[in-house]
């Protein structure tokens, strides 16, 4: 094991076709915060609402009762079924919700991790779920156990893959995978870094440059665009 | 091969893909996704394996994610399922798990009869569950010759009665369900602790002479709503059960397959307090409908829920 995947929170998932996808789990930060949204939400409906309905009289106060109810338990629910396992908190995030097998959520995992809540809040502000999250390596809270889902980031892929065209150049010597990899990474992620930063990180590749010097950010573009066989 | 050969061989293949898993595509296209999804995964295994840079990779896992999430992912359909679920799922859930329902049972009904008949005996015992407060809300609301019964409104407050026994009622279940996961122990206070409020109630209402009022009131909704209270009980006691005595299994799988039994019986005891409340609201309130009716629709309730449990989704087989 890498130190990257040491540190990292990525859970690896065993596709039936033999492949292994890493998804990024979402820790208790960002889960809380989006609680927070989707509570700030909700509370919101449940005001604007008491404010129009105790026009009604007493059957407005029953309508109020049944909407606080439906936003009490099902609210994450229906977003979760409806909006591919976000609400509206979660999508602020970035987070989504899923089953452990990277499928999306089912209507019965849903409606058992949003019950589990109850269990999850105790003793206060989510006591316990926070302390279970924290004590399997997956951040699941009991609702999310037993349903067996996982709360995820949604990974957009970022940036274009190809690399900054410039002259082929061949390398002084000869690369292995790993280093060979690593140039080609650098060379697609020069666009995103600061010019200070590009030489910097240059710097670290060692004697690659004319008489043995720290190559310049240029020089190992070159020597990347060689290695992905750019004409 | 070199990295650019390869992107420029399989473009192609991956562009045709994106535009499959695009949510309008066109029905042609969907046809040749489980191919297209098999072809990116073994691009993917190549990918990796020949470590092309960690964008290409990226790229490919993106689209390998979102097809296995479109490939294996549930495509049930939602319509038909609520029936089912009523004629047969839900009931072949119960009695999957008879002993635990039977044990919810007791655990509810014993407290509730003790506390029925206590009072009776000592007066005062009505005080070790309910304090002075609520023993005067709960005389005036079933005091003989009020118009509406169970409350003390008029007639509009219906739809808020139903609303408030929906509201309160169905929390209590979900409540008792999910503290059946600290081992059990939160679905037996639970159980106990209605069955005694329960209990208290009654017991004292009968005491005081106006069971006529109580007993025509709650005739109705009883066979619906304590038999939804000792269904969730029983859910919870599952998910305890499965923490307290996993078996062959490790804690968190046994968690996960007893959690999966449990749900369709929370959700259609869900149901059943929904439809308790309706009876609660619109029908036991009425005090002009005579006793004896009242009566006859609670047992009929009882018998329906008896044997709805006993005998409906049988025939399915397993």
């Amino acid at each position: 094991m890498g130190a990257a995947e040491m540190l990292d929170t990525l859970s690896p998932v065993e596709t039936p076709e033999g492949i292994e996808l890493g998804l990024r789990l979402a820790g208790p930060l960002p889960r809380m915060l989006a609680w927070l949204i989707d509570a700030i939400i909700r509370f919101a409906m449940l005001y604007g609402l008491a404010l129009g309905l105790s026009l009604l009289g007493t059957f407005g106060v029953g309508m109020l009762l049944l909407t606080g109810f439906f936003l009490e338990w099902l609210y994450p629910v229906a977003f979760e079924m409806l909006m591919d396992g976000q609400t509206i908190g979660k999508r602020a995030l970035g987070v989504r919700v899923l089953c452990d097998d990277a499928t999306p959520v089912t209507l019965s995992a849903s409606v058992l991790r949003n019950l589990l809540r109850a269990v999850d809040f105790m003793p206060l502000f989510y006591g316990l779920g926070v302390a279970v999250m924290l004590s399997n390596g997956a951040f699941q809270r009991l609702g999310d156990l037993a349903a067996g889902t996982l709360v995820v980031y949604v990974d957009r892929p970022r940036g274009r893959d190809t690399l900054p065209s410039a002259p082929p150049l061949a390398p002084p010597v000869a690369l292995t995978a790993e280093e060979q990899q690593a140039l080609i990474a650098f060379a697609e992620r020069l666009r995103e870094l600061s010019p200070e930063r590009a030489q910097e990180l240059a710097a670290l590749a060692g004697p690659l440059g004319p008489g043995g010097a720290p190559p310049t950010p240029e020089r190992l573009v070159r020597f990347a665009n060689w290695l992905a066989g750019s004409p | 091969m070199k990295q650019n050969l390869f992107r420029s061989r399989h473009e192609q293949t991956w562009e045709t893909l994106e535009a499959v898993l695009a949510k309008d595509a066109p029905e042609a296209l969907r046809t040749r996704f489980p191919r297209l999804y098999r072809q990116v995964c073994q691009h993917l295994a190549v990918a990796r394996t020949r470590l092309y840079s960690g964008r290409l990779i990226q790229r490919l896992e993106h689209l390998v994610l979102a097809g296995h999430q479109r490939l294996y992912g549930s495509a049930r359909q939602h319509r038909g399922r609520l029936a089912g679920f009523f004629a047969r799922d839900f009931p072949v859930a119960v009695r999957r798990e008879w002993r635990l329902v039977l044990l919810s049972a007791l655990v509810f009904y014993l407290p509730l009869t003790a506390m029925l008949v206590a009072p009776q005996i000592d007066p005062d015992m009505v005080y070790t569950v309910l304090d002075a407060d609520m023993v005067h809300d709960i005389e005036s609301m079933y005091e003989p010759g009020e118009a509406r019964i169970g409350e003390s409104r008029g007639a509009d407050s219906d739809v808020l009665m139903f609303a408030f026994y929906a509201y309160h009622n169905t929390g209590i279940g979900f409540r008792a369900f999910a503290g059946g996961l600290l081992f059990g122990v939160g679905a037996l206070f639970s159980l106990a602790f209605n069955g005694l409020f329960i209990g208290a109630v009654a017991g004292h209402l009968v005491r005081i002479g106006y069971g006529g009022t109580f007993w025509p009131f709650v005739a109705g909704h009883s066979a619906l709503e304590l038999t939804a209270v000792v269904l969730c009980g029983a859910g919870g006691l599952r998910l305890g059960l499965a923490l307290l005595a996993p078996g062959r299994y490790s804690r968190r799988h046994a968690l996960r397959r007893a959690a999966s039994r449990a749900v369709p019986i929370v959700g259609g005891a869900a149901a059943m307090f929904f439809l308790a409340a309706f009876v609660e609201g619109f029908w036991s309130s009425m005090a002009f409908v005579p006793a004896p009716l009242k009566y006859a629709v609670g047992l009929a309730l009882w018998t329906l829920v008896t044997v709805y449990f006993l005998f409906q989704g049988r025939s399915h087989g397993h």
